[in-house]
């Protein structure tokens, strides 16, 4: 893969860095936020958010027309002692505090949804072992809500495992109390036939940090919107991502990370592999330094390594800038074929093809799933992404 | 002993829609310990029979054969023909980024060598290898051949010669673009592999530079797909005086 954007057949990087004097993220959305979908019209698909979606494979859930059954998802929890797991109904006061549904179906998903789980870690408690929250597709159509919340000082890594079947629509919260440090890692391993389309809001409290990883590798269509806002001045967010997007499959990754208030910190890298015909994989990155964001420190990078023809990747960078008082601010996105000559180079040295290939796309990975940080899912990642080298090759 | 054995190779590669002959007949045999040059014009097809040998896909051989010890070269995948013992310096070193030299070298001496080398010695054996070729051990911790100068790809190219011990080594422009210093260092480098008597070398070049470090048992003329003409090491001294305009003109003298 070239350094510099090197784009194939198929791929579109526009990235952008606007001095604004007012932020275009929101104008360009169809509706404000709210959490009635009542106030989101239907999306036709010319929307700028919805533009790259298919929404013929959203299973109804952007039009109504997509009802909670009976079968939805089954969600189970496992968490070390000291921390409180619940289910709650919707007039619960932390829900929705994180952030506002931004589109429409997030907002189907805040409108639907029965009880929500919340699972809260105390303050200054430290854990040392993960909270798990798998979400098992059971075949039928879910609207979800769920809610991390870590008081001030509290330490906690939540693994959020998605596996089976499903139609599901959700939002996810996390709130971050005064110096907490939170890592979350979601992993989306559907079977093949799933649609996943969540809004993930964090809150991120005064010198407290977020990490998100977000790991997807399977389901039909998978559409995140990764969001962040700070509460208070040394927050600071890292946001990596891994995918692997296979023929038909459609993955797309929407973050949004909101400087709006001084001294913070966010640093973005999301990195996929694609492989097959119409594999199609989405990214967007908007990060927007409001007037008052001074000291604010960012970066922001997605790369993109298109293993065989037929797959497409837009990726769209998108930096605004309303004050001049900041630390840095950065963004880099590139999209590359894997390369023949590589390939060629590598088999040349005795190397043989399956290895060659294999010794590139972990290279490719290493660094970021280095930063993970998370062992079981730095060896599991790695593992899936050798599962879906044979695939390729076989 | 081993020996390569090119027999009327024909070699067609697609372009602009249309399929173009570039090798028109190439023969020529280098034993195990012998060193060929050879020489010609800009576009001749010198890197194009080194591709070709080594099997990179874009070329297409239309006729002829290649044996390596009896073997047929031509029905080997890239891989193979490594393994068998052929090695080639490429003109232009590709750049793999994120694979390190040392987890490339290692996974490339683990696949010739048909197992993996004894980590301790293996260690030595790269380092050693690195000081001789004047290539800082950092080297080996960079993505191969990212950010590398001309010069250093040149010299991780001979490191790898060194450390895969072919049997015919094929060079192809190796000297082009390294100025008097690193020239002499990478000579020294092919040097030190011909001396042990084990490989034989088909060292290309345009100039006649190189060849006061290394110095051929033959010298063969390419020109428009074939070679034109053979002789000792005194043809690259009437080629340093004439240049290759006998040739281009009016077609081969052979
Ligand atoms: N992949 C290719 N596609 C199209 N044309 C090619 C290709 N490879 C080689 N050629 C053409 O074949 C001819 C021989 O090229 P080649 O690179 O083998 O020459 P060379 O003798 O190595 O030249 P130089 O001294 O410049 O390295 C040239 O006209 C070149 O343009
Ligand atoms: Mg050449």
């Amino acid at each position: 893969m070239a350094e510099a954007q090197n784009s194939p057949v198929g791929s579109t990087t526009a990235g952008a860095i606007a001095v604004a004097a007012e932020s275009t993220v929101a104008t360009r959305m169809s509706a404000p936020p709210s959490f009635a979908v009542t106030d989101f019209p239907v999306p036709h698909g010319r929307e700028e958010e919805w533009r790259f979606t298919p929404l013929e494979r959203l299973r109804g859930l952007h039009d109504g027309t997509a009802v909670a059954t009976g079968e939805g998802v089954k969600v189970d929890v496992e968490a070390p002692e000291g921390v409180t797991v619940e289910l709650v109904g919707r007039e619960d006061a932390r829900l929705g505090r994180a952030g506002t549904p931004v589109d429409r179906v997030a907002a189907q998903a805040y409108s639907a949804f029965e009880q929500a789980g919340v699972v809260t870690v105390p303050k200054e408690t430290v854990l040392t072992e993960p909270i798990r929250i798998a979400v098992h597709g059971e075949g039928g159509v879910a609207f979800g809500h769920q809610v991390i919340e870590l008081g001030a000082f509290a330490e906690a890594v939540v693994v959020i495992d998605h596996t089976g079947d499903a139609v599901l629509a959700a939002n996810v919260d996390y709130l971050l109390g005064d110096g907490a440090k939170l890592t979350v890692v979601s992993v989306q391993d559907w079977d093949d036939k799933a649609v996943h389309v969540a809004q993930h809001n964090a809150l991120i409290g005064r010198d407290a940090s977020f990490k998100s990883v977000v790991v997807t590798f399977g389901g039909d269509v998978v559409r995140l919107h990764p969001r962040v806002t700070y509460a208070g001045p040394g927050g600071e967010a890292e946001l990596l991502g891994v995918y692997f997007t296979d023929a038909g499959q459609h993955q797309e990754h929407r973050l949004l990370v909101d400087h709006n208030t001084p001294h913070c910190k966010s640093n973005v890298v999301y990195k996929g592999a694609l492989q097959g015909d119409d594999a199609h994989a989405v990214w967007i990155g908007d990060v927007l330094i409001e007037a008052k964001a001074e000291g604010t420190d960012t970066y922001e990078m997605n790369r993109n390594l298109v293993l065989t023809d037929g797959a497409r990747v837009d990726s769209v960078p998108n930096l605004e800038i309303e004050t001049g008082e900041i630390v840095g601010a950065g963004h880099a996105s590139a999209t590359g074929r894997f390369d023949d000559e590589q390939l060629f180079y590598l088999m040349a040295r005795g190397i043989p093809e399956h290895d060659a290939r294999r010794l590139v796309v972990r290279g490719f990975f290493a660094e970021l799933v280095q930063q993970i940080g998370v062992p079981d899912i730095e060896e599991r990642l790695i593992a899936r992404i050798e599962e879906e080298l044979e695939a390729s090759v076989a | 002993m081993a020996t390569l054995e090119i027999r009327d190779l024909h070699v067609t590669v697609e372009a602009d829609n249309a399929t173009k002959e570039i090798l028109k007949g190439v023969d020529l045999t280098v034993k195990q310990g012998e060193t060929h040059a050879i020489m010609g014009p800009n576009g001749s097809g010198k890197s194009t029979l080194a591709y070709s040998l080594a099997g990179h896909p874009k070329y297409t051989i239309t006729s002829g054969t290649v044996l390596l010890d009896g073997e047929d070269v031509l029905e080997m995948s890239v891989d193979e023909r490594a393994r068998a013992g052929l090695f080639l310096a490429m003109q232009y070193p590709v750049e793999v980024p994120g694979v390190s030299v040392s987890n490339f070298l290692r996974t490339s001496a683990t696949a010739v060598r048909g197992e993996a080398p004894k980590l301790r010695t293996w260690v030595k054996e790269v380092r050693e290898a690195m000081e001789r070729l004047n290539m800082d051990p950092s080297f080996a911790e960079r993505n191969v051949n990212e950010g590398f100068s001309g010069g250093e790809k040149k010299r991780h190219e001979i490191l790898q010669l060194e450390l895969l011990k072919p049997k015919v080594a094929i060079l192809d422009e190796t000297d082009s673009g390294l100025d008097v210093d690193a020239l002499r260092i990478v000579s020294e480098g092919v040097n030190r592999v011909r001396e042990t008597g084990e490989v034989g070398t088909l060292l290309i070049t345009h100039y006649t530079r190189i060849l006061r470090y290394i110095k051929p048992d033959h010298v063969h003329v390419f020109a428009d797909g074939r070679i034109a003409e053979s002789g000792g090491p005194e043809l690259a001294d009437k080629l340093e005086n004439e240049g290759y305009e006998a040739y281009v003109k009016g077609g081969a003298s052979a």
